[in-house]
C-alpha cells in the first residue's frame, strides 16, 4: 500500500513578487507503507520545502500529495487530522521544548489529539522508551538535560502521537558519533518494532546508507535520483558531480577500480570492502 | 627550538553546582591532570566525545575560564592573571559551533569590525585590518550584506574573519563545522589550513575523524584527561582504543585494520583514499 503518493509536484517562495523563486520542480514519486526513504540534497535543494508539504505546512503551487491515498488538499479532509497522521520532527528539534516537566513535554502532542489520561500516561512512557528517555527524567526540566538528551525528548514528543509516517529533518545533526550512532539506531528499532514509515532527511549519506531502504537524492528542486540504496552508488560519479558527499569507503572503491581492481559498484560500507577484497585476494591466491 | 604557544600545567578543573540558594552544592570534575603543550605554528586537533572536557579545555586557551587547580600559560603569560586577559584574547581567539550566536551587526563588514572597534583602534586602521581579513577568508565579496542571509560556511568565515582581524597569534576553532552542511564544512577547513599555512597556530576541535586526520598532531580526550597524543597517523592506527572511547577511525583506515586481523599485510595507519588503494594495488601485485 502506499503510504505517500506526489503527483507533478511544484512550488515556488515568493509567487507574484521580485523574488519569485521555484524551489520544488515537478516532482512525483511513490512511498510505500513501512519503507524507511533516506533524503539527501545539499543546501538549497529544495529538501526541506519537499517534506513540509507532507503534513500540509506548505500547499502545492501545482501538482498533488496524497497521504494514505487521500489528496490532502480536497475540500472534505481536514488537513488537521493529516498533521496527527504525518508527525514531522525539524532541524535542533530541542528548541521546541517548552513545558516544565519532561513528562510533559512528551504529553503535549497526544493532549492535543484528545486522548484519555490513561491514554496518554502509557504512550507517553512508549515513546521515552523508544528513544531512551530515561523514566527518571520524566519529572525534571527538560532544560536540565543534555543537548542530546533534549534532542531524544523532542523526539519522544512526537512519537507519542503515533503517527503512522513520521518525517525527521537531520534528527542527528551536531551529535558526536556516539551519541549520532545511539539516536539513529533508537529511531532504526522504532521503525522495526512499530512499523511507522520513516523518512530521514541528512547531509550524511554514510548515516542514510547505514539505515535507510531507498534513497531520495534531490537537486536544484528536482527528483535526481530515487533507488533502493544497495543500487545508488552505482551512480556515485553523479552524486559527486552534484556536489554531494559519498562516503570515503565508496570514494575508495572508486579509485580502486581506476586503478585496475574492481570490487562493485555496491561499496558503502567497510564490511562489505573487506569481504569483496578478501574474496579477490582469495582468488588471487590460487 | 620550538616555541610553546599555550602550556598547560597539571590543570584541573571543576564546574560548581549551584542550590537555589547561591551555595555551592556539588562540583562536578570536568578536566583532571591535563599537561599539553601547543608549538608556535602547529596545527593541533583534539578529539573526544561529548563531555570528555575537549571544550572546556579550549576555554582555558583565552581565559575564558581558569583553572580550579593547576596553570595554563598563553604566550608564557598566566590565563589567572585578570589584568592581562585583554592581552590573552588578543593573542589567542575563539571561533564557536553555532554562527548565529557569534554574529552580532547587521552587516558582514560591520560584524568583523566588532571587536577592533571595542579596542578603541583608530578607524582608517580597522579599515584597512577588515578589508585584509575579509578577503583572507574569501567574504570580501559579501562585505556589505546583512549576515543572516548568507550560508552556513558563509557566517562561520565571518566569525573567522572577526577573529583574524584581531591579528591573534593563535585561533581555538570549537566544532567550527559541526552545524555546516558538506560544502561549508569543506570551506571553513580550507580557511582553516590557508591560516595555518600562513603562520597562525590552529587548535581545532571537533569529532569529524577526517578533519582530525588533516591537523599535524592530534590529541585524544577521555574523562577530563588527555589519553592520546601523536601524528594523526599514530592515534589512527589505535583502532579498538579509539572505539573504546567512542571515536570513529575513517573507514578506510578501519578497512586498513579489519583486513589485517585477516592476516592481508597491509600498513595500520593507511588515513585517506589515496593511501589505501596503493597500499593494496602493492598487495595485488
Amino acid at each position: 500500500m502506499n503510504a505517500i503518493e506526489i503527483k507533478n509536484l511544484s512550488y515556488k517562495y515568493g509567487v507574484g513578487t521580485p523574488f519569485e523563486i521555484k524551489a520544488v520542480d515537478n516532482i512525483s514519486l511513490t512511498i510505500h507503507k513501512g519503507e524507511f526513504i533516506g533524503i539527501i540534497g545539499h543546501t538549497g535543494s529544495g529538501k526541506s520545502t519537499l517534506i513540509q508539504h507532507l503534513n500540509g505546512l506548505l500547499k502545492p503551487t501545482s501538482g498533488e500529495i496524497l497521504i494514505n491515498a487521500r489528496n490532502i488538499w480536497l475540500k472534505q479532509v481536514n488537513i488537521r487530522d493529516i498533521r496527527f497522521e504525518v508527525g514531522l520532527v525539524f532541524q535542533y528539534s530541542e528548541h521546541q521544548l517548552f513545558e516544565e516537566t519532561v513528562f510533559k513535554d512528551i504529553a503535549f502532542g497526544p493532549k492535543n489529539i484528545g486522548l484519555s489520561e490513561e491514554e496518554i500516561k502509557t504512550r507517553v512512557h512508549r515513546a521515552a522508551l523508544a528513544m531512551g528517555v530515561h523514566e527518571s527524567w520524566l519529572e525534571r526540566s527538560p532544560f536540565d538535560l543534555s543537548g542530546g538528551q533534549k534532542r531524544r525528548v523532542a523526539l519522544a514528543g512526537v512519537i507519542a502521537m503515533e503517527p503512522q509516517i513520521l518525517v525527521l529533518d537531520e534528527p542527528a545533526a551536531g551529535f558526536d558519533p556516539y551519541g549520532r550512532d545511539m539516536v539513529l539506531k533508537k529511531i532504526k528499532e522504532y521503525h522495526e518494532s512499530s512499523g511507522t514509515t520513516i523518512l530521514l532527511v541528512s547531509h550524511s549519506m554514510e548515516d542514510i546508507v547505514k539505515y535507510a531502504d531507498k534513497v531520495i537524492v534531490m537537486n536544484k528542486g528536482g527528483l535526481f535520483l530515487y533507488e533502493e540504496t544497495d543500487k545508488v552508488f552505482s551512480h556515485a560519479g553523479e552524486i559527486v558531480e552534484i556536489g554531494l558527499d559519498v562516503p570515503q569507503i565508496t570514494r575508495f572503491a572508486r579509485l580502486l577500480k581506476e586503478n585496475g581492481i574492481d570490487i562493485g559498484e555496491d561499496i558503502y560500507t567497510v564490511e562489505r570492502a573487506k569481504e569483496r577484497i578478501l574474496e579477490l585476494l582469495g582468488k588471487a591466491k590460487k | 627550538m620550538k616555541l610553546k604557544i599555550i602550556k598547560t600545567e597539571n590543570l584541573d578543573f571543576d564546574y560548581e553546582i549551584y542550590d537555589d540558594k547561591g551555595q555551592v552544592t556539588e562540583m562536578n570534575p570536568a578536566l583532571r591532570g591535563v599537561n599539553l603543550t601547543v608549538q608556535k605554528g602547529e596545527f593541533l586537533a583534539i578529539l573526544g566525545h561529548n563531555g570528555s572536557g575537549k571544550s572546556t579545555l579550549a576555554k582555558h586557551f583565552n581565559g575564558i575560564l581558569t583553572p580550579t587547580r593547576g596553570k595554563v600559560f598563553v604566550n608564557g603569560i598566566d590565563v589567572s592573571d585578570e589584568e592581562k586577559i585583554y592581552e590573552i584574547r588578543q593573542t589567542v581567539g575563539m571561533v564557536f559551533q553555532n554562527p548565529d550566536n557569534q554574529i552580532v551587526a547587521a552587516i558582514v563588514e560591520e560584524d568583523v569590525a566588532f571587536a577592533l572597534e571595542n579596542l578603541g583602534v583608530p578607524p582608517e586602521e580597522i579599515r584597512e585590518r577588515i578589508d585584509e581579513a575579509m578577503k583572507l577568508v574569501d567574504i570580501y565579496k559579501y562585505h556589505k550584506h546583512a549576515p543572516h542571509r548568507l550560508s552556513g560556511g558563509q557566517k562561520q568565515r565571518v566569525a573567522i574573519a572577526g577573529v583574524i582581524a584581531m591579528h591573534p597569534k593563535c585561533i581555538v576553532l570549537d566544532e567550527p563545522t559541526a552545524m555546516l552542511d558538506p560544502k561549508g564544512r569543506k570551506e571553513v577547513m580550507k580557511t582553516i589550513k590557508m591560516l595555518n599555512g600562513k603562520g597562525v597556530t590552529v587548535v581545532l576541535i571537533t569529532h569529524y575523524m577526517e578533519e582530525a586526520a588533516q591537523a599535524e598532531r592530534v590529541v585524544v580526550m577521555d574523562k577530563g584527561a588527555v589519553i592520546m597524543d601523536g601524528t594523526p597517523k599514530e592515534i589512527f592506527s589505535k583502532v579498538e582504543r579509539l572505539k573504546e572511547v567512542g571515536l570513529d577511525v575513517p573507514q578506510v583506515t578501519e578497512l586498513a585494520y579489519e583486513l589485517k586481523k585477516e592476516g592481508v599485510e597491509i600498513p595500520a595507519d593507511v588515513l585517506n583514499e589515496e593511501e589505501c588503494v596503493k597500499s593494496l594495488i602493492n598487495i595485488f601485485k
